[in-house]
């Protein structure tokens, strides 16, 4: 098990400084979480009020959209230059380093999200009290969001034109997150504390933290030839 | 056959429900016969030789 | 006789050149009959003549779930077992599933516009053939990114596996975001006691499209060994021509 960790901790923190470098796509999905929420008073009117009722909605929706853009870009890289490859002849399970490199694309471009969300909130009307617990569900959601995404980018890993496939393939089964998460925090604004739908989305997510890789590996094993 | 006020959609149930099925299955009949085509055409060629 | 024993395409072909037409005929005479004893009928009280659509759009209902059903053990037949042709049913049961599904959503959409006033209402029910919906498109996009048959079977046989554990959570998530935002949640569809003037017509109609559904999926499956068949001999002669 001590060699499991320290390849996996290389390969987090090989793919943690590709993403940081210009180019790598850590900040970008910020600016489109941001751009995203910045346009829906453009499209429903400066209304407040509307704004306050659709606000957990269009920060969950647009940190969904910001992480599955960039899905393909998981293993699409190393598939290129081969140290897919490598990865697969190591003695680690295939799982385990799928996992890794979902947590690292998960730290470069989830977590950001996360962190600049109340701001975004507050933009759109979100309750302050509630700040907190919307954020709280997207630290929850994102991970989920993104594991489950590591199941599409290995099946479309060895395609040339991924582009939006990935997303299409996980939008419908990231609905349970997507519910839960604005249902919390709904809950919140009105002054619930954090009651089943909290607890079904920890769930749904912890779900999604294991099958995703699952999957991926079981992908990337069959399906890249 | 009364159908009622809402005939319209009745018909129109049934009618997209054939006309889609119908539409399947014509172009099942017609693969058939261009895929069953180019194997035969693409078998002969390998006789050939 | 074990299912490996139809590994063989050929015997699959001959298979299916005696089943299509008989079952096809089955398929039709159990349809008539069960829409024809349906609408001699009376009309239910609740909701008129409407209910007539029920005859297709139930049936529709349960061959879209079966349809996804029956691609997730051809998954497991692609990914598990190794079976030859198990990819080829999960293809073919993507298509008839996704069309069944399809006709789902339009019959129950035409059923809701005279009965709730609109074409579309985010009934528990219609969202979650909706999402399965979009799980079928998934497949089948997903089926048509590859050239190569046998890796897009074994991406779609993943899809498809990952798709079906879901399921449950859907549904579950969609009947709980649907109470919350509506109360009571009776689903407007749902029709708790038939009548037994419905209920035996339903199930002969029912029985009807499933058979309509088995030959439309050994039809699929033909062709789709069929183009297999040129795509190899196409390759082959690529192959030779170079030598």
């Amino acid at each position: 098990m001590n060699t499991f960790t320290g390849a996996l901790s290389a390969v987090v923190l090989r793919d943690l400084r590709v993403a940081l470098r210009a180019g790598g796509g850590a900040g970008i999905g910020v600016i489109f979480f941001l751009s995203l929420v910045v346009i829906v008073p453009f499209a429903v009117g400066p209304d407040m009020p509307l704004l306050k009722r659709i606000g957990p909605a269009m920060l969950w929706i647009g940190a969904l959209l910001a992480t599955l853009l960039g899905l393909d870009r998981i293993f699409a890289a190393d598939h290129e230059d081969g140290s897919l490859d490598q990865l697969l002849l190591s003695s680690v399970p295939l799982e385990l380093i799928a996992a890794a490199k979902g947590f690292s694309h998960w730290l470069a471009s989830g977590l950001p999200l996360v962190i600049v969300t109340p701001l975004l909130g507050l933009m759109l009307g979100v309750e302050p009290h509630a700040l907190a617990t919307v954020a709280l569900t997207l630290l929850v959601g994102t991970p989920g969001v993104t594991f489950l995404g590591l199941a599409a980018a290995g099946l479309s890993a060895a395609l040339p034109r991924g582009g939006l496939l990935g997303a299409v393939l996980v939008l419908p089964l990231a609905i349970p997150l997507l519910i839960f998460g604005v249902v919390t925090t709904n809950a919140a604004i009105i002054g619930e504390g954090l009651g089943s739908p909290f607890r079904f989305l920890c769930a749904i997510s912890l779900f999604f933290l294991v099958l995703g890789p699952v999957a991926a590996a079981a992908a990337l094993r069959h399906v890249r030839e | 056959m009364n159908l009622g006020a809402h005939a319209f959609f009745i018909l129109a149930a049934y009618g997209i429900a054939a006309v889609t099925l119908a539409a399947l299955m014509i172009w099942i009949a017609l693969d058939y016969r261009v895929q069953q085509r180019r194997v035969r055409e693409l078998e002969e060629r390998v006789r050939k030789r | 006789m074990p299912l490996i024993d139809y590994a063989n395409p050929h015997r699959f072909q001959r298979l299916a050149a005696r089943l299509i037409p008989l079952l096809g005929v089955v398929s039709g005479t159990l349809i008539v009959l069960g829409l024809a004893t349906g609408w001699v009928a009376p009309a239910d009280y609740q909701q008129g003549e409407m209910v007539k659509v029920m005859y297709i759009h139930v049936p529709f209902a349960w061959l879209s779930l079966g349809g996804y059903t029956v691609m997730a053990i051809s998954a497991l037949g692609t990914l598990v077992w190794r079976h030859p042709l198990a990819d080829v049913s999960g293809k073919a049961a993507a298509q008839v599933g996704a069309v069944f599904c399809f006709l789902c959503l339009v019959t129950g959409a035409l059923w809701g516009r005279p009965t709730w006033g609109t074409y579309w209402d985010w009934d528990p029910r219609l969202t979650s053939v909706l999402v399965l919906f979009l799980l079928y498109l998934g497949v089948l996009a997903l089926w048509r990114a590859f050239d190569d048959p046998l890796r897009a079977g074994r991406a779609a046989a993943i899809l498809a596996l990952v798709g079906f554990i879901n399921v449950p959570i859907v549904k579950f998530s969609v009947d709980w975001w649907n109470s919350i935002h509506q109360g009571a949640s009776v689903s407007k569809l749902g029709a708790p006691t038939i009548d037994p003037s419905m209920l035996y017509p339903l199930l002969f109609s029912a029985l009807g499209f499933f058979v309509l559904f088995l030959v439309l999926h050994m039809a699929l499956m033909r062709n789709e060994l069929l183009r297999r068949r040129a795509r190899t001999l196409r390759i082959l002669r690529a192959a030779e021509a170079e030598q």
